[in-house]
């Protein structure tokens, strides 16, 4: 490993040898294996609690379930599905009662994967949306001077330290027929018994408990902008919205970029509110939650569909990263470098 | 009328000595009213209601009446079908339990991340960081099946397992951000003095690392003990956590949410949380962004 290291360092020299050359990359060969065994319990872990589970996932989808073979009527051991799992939810193909397949009947899980691809999508969009703007405006008012400035910082770590668990809980009481919600809004709205209502209070719920974290990482990427670059524009005549536009926007967005796509990440994969809320009825099945309604009816295909939402979060961080500029590896290891 | 003319005024003339009233921080202050009320209000409600009479769960007034400790009754009574007294303690141990794993594997690697140059960071911080956004779904699905064939369903390391995967890669990565503002002079004065690279790091660095290792712990604690959807597939009755306890909460109707019951559970279980986190606000605050914005 080591001598692996150091050769093509030394042949990219073109032969001259400089001073000190050989001894610098010898060390950075040591600090290479030093830093590799530090690094291996946390890697060998991670490896055998997430690695493992996913090929294993990976494998399990391209199998059959085992159960009732629907055309023979007898049990069936399961044996190898090929893409028959994938093709089932992506297509919403059933077998039908006498061989071959059919489009999925309405109200089985077969039939809700674009729909709940759909409602996932939706939830993160609204969700996210929601809260950027309402982080961004909580971190301006959060980064300037005035007193009772910590109160406020502590405050909005409350609903972020509260469980989703109980969240849920907290907002199904709000957003009860009796509850909070209706009387202070002389509504009668079944917030969590129908389509609409159930999405919003599910929004709402959503947006009051991780706006605060959106908030305190716009926060701090707010109070790396030095304030003499305020006062130049200020010097300068530019108005407060030139100075929002063309001062903190373009200077703040690497971090805004890094808390959307976090939060987007953490949206896509959406399960505690709507379960405990709705227990995903009307229309608020996210792809989380139609993996775990499936599990119990056969492991296999629900291993397809978590391998399904796995590569959908995935292409999202990908895009993300690639043509969105969201690099939280480049913000991690930048003040290395930096020092 | 008043204010077009203050504004104008004040427009023209920059520098006038005494403003008769500063409109800024008012609306900053009005802003902060309403920050502080739309994140305190509901959490409010929930402890108002948690000490209120049941046959008054629906009272709309917001302050303390019909105040009771029946609730809290309720909730630690074993009658009903509840175990909330032993929920608390699984919590507690695959809390601590996780937290301990993550942090002394961890520490090691948010170190090396840190302070050494190799081959590959760039890779490993990138695995490390995707691993914090990987979706528990796509673990609880092949784990289901895998521990119930090796008969570790219901048991506390189906639980720890899964939460590692989560806690480790969080871990590391404040961890990690934490280390690089530390003092590392004093490493290298260390070194001089005749220590090893091993020893200066035993005996210099683990130290001065305490605090960033403690808001960590906080972190990852939190993170284990707000886990749901794990814990409600891969645990039964003698593993239950808190938050899969408080979602499915027995009430003595059966069609009747026990709302004032739940509410109390909920002031139980997040209380210990708040306290903490304001306790350690800044710290955490810090441990929070840390690594997301430099």
């Amino acid at each position: 490993m080591s001598t692996e290291l150091q050769k093509p360092k030394t042949t990219a020299g073109g032969g001259q040898k400089l001073p000190g050359r050989e001894s610098a990359d010898r060390k950075e060969a040591t600090q290479g294996r030093w830093a590799y065994t530090l690094l291996a319990p946390s890697l060998v872990l991670l490896a055998i609690v997430i690695i493992y589970p996913v090929i294993n996932a990976i494998v399990m989808s391209f199998q059959k379930d085992s159960g009732l073979d629907a055309t023979t009527g007898f049990f069936s051991e399961g044996g190898p599905a090929g893409f028959d799992n994938y093709i089932h939810w992506l297509v919403q193909q059933c077998t039908a009662p006498g061989g071959g397949s059919v489009a999925c009947p309405p109200g089985t899980l077969g039939a809700q994967f674009w729909d709940s691809m759909g409602t996932t999508f939706f939830f993160t969009l609204v969700t996210v949306a929601f809260e950027t703007v309402l982080g961004f405006w909580m971190a301006i008012i959060m980064a300037r001077a005035f007193r009772g400035r910590s109160l406020i910082r502590a405050a909005v770590l409350v609903p972020w330290a509260i469980p989703t668990a109980v969240t849920a809980k907290l907002w199904f009481f709000i957003f009860a027929f009796e509850g909070i919600a209706n009387k202070l809004f002389g509504t009668q709205i079944l917030w969590t018994g129908s389509e609409w209502p159930a999405k919003w209070a599910i929004i709402i719920a959503d947006v009051w408990k991780t706006t605060p974290f959106m908030a305190l990482l716009i926060l701090a990427g707010l109070q790396l902008i030095p304030d003499e670059v305020y006062e130049a524009a200020r010097v300068d005549g530019a108005s407060t919205w030139q100075r929002f536009r063309l001062i903190t926007l373009p200077l703040v967005r690497p971090a805004l970029m890094v808390a959307i796509l976090f939060r987007v990440l953490d949206a896509l994969r959406m399960y505690d509110l709507p379960a405990i809320m709705t227990q995903g009825a009307n229309g608020t099945t996210t792809l989380s939650i139609l993996v775990v309604q499936q599990i119990r009816q056969g492991f296999n295909t629900a291993a397809a569909l978590s391998t399904i939402t796995f590569l959908v979060i995935f292409l999202v961080a990908f895009i993300f990263v690639r043509f969105l500029g969201a690099n939280a590896v480049d913000a991690a290891t930048s003040s290395g470098k930096a020092k | 009328m008043t204010t077009a003319t203050v504004s104008r005024t004040s427009a023209t003339s920059t520098d006038r000595p005494k403003r008769p009233f500063n409109w800024g921080s008012f609306r900053t202050y009005i802003s902060a009213a309403i920050i502080l009320i739309w994140c305190l209000a509901p959490f409010y409600w929930m402890v108002v209601t948690a000490f209120r009479d049941v046959g008054f769960t629906f009272d709309t007034t917001p302050f303390f009446t019909h105040v009771t400790w029946d609730n809290f009754a309720t909730v630690f009574d074993e009658s009903l079908g509840n175990h909330f007294g032993k929920n608390l303690l699984n919590s507690l141990i695959v809390g601590v339990v996780t937290t301990v794993v993550a942090l002394v594997v961890g520490v090691f690697a948010a170190y090396a991340l840190a302070r050494l140059n190799f081959r590959f960071k760039f890779v490993v911080l990138g695995f490390i960081l995707g691993a914090s956004m990987f979706p528990g779904v796509a673990l609880v699905t092949p784990l289901f099946q895998l521990f119930t064939n090796i008969g570790w369903f219901g048991t506390y390391q189906a639980l720890i397992i899964p939460n590692i995967s989560f806690v480790l890669p969080l871990t590391v990565y404040t961890l990690t951000s934490f280390f690089r503002e530390m003092p590392w002079e004093l490493e290298e004065a260390a070194r001089i003095d005749g220590c090893t690279q091993g020893q200066a790091f035993r005996k210099v660095i683990l130290p001065l690392a305490a605090p960033a290792t403690f808001t960590t712990a906080i972190l990852a604690f939190i993170a284990s003990w707000n886990e749901f959807l794990i814990a409600s597939q891969l645990s039964n009755d003698s593993t239950k956590t808190v938050t899969v306890a408080i979602a499915y909460f027995a009430g003595s109707q059966p069609h009747q949410e026990p709302y004032t019951a739940v509410m109390a559970a909920g002031t139980v279980v997040t209380i210990p949380l708040v306290i903490l986190v304001l306790i350690f606000q800044r710290k955490i605050v810090a441990g929070l962004t840390a690594g997301a914005v430099k």
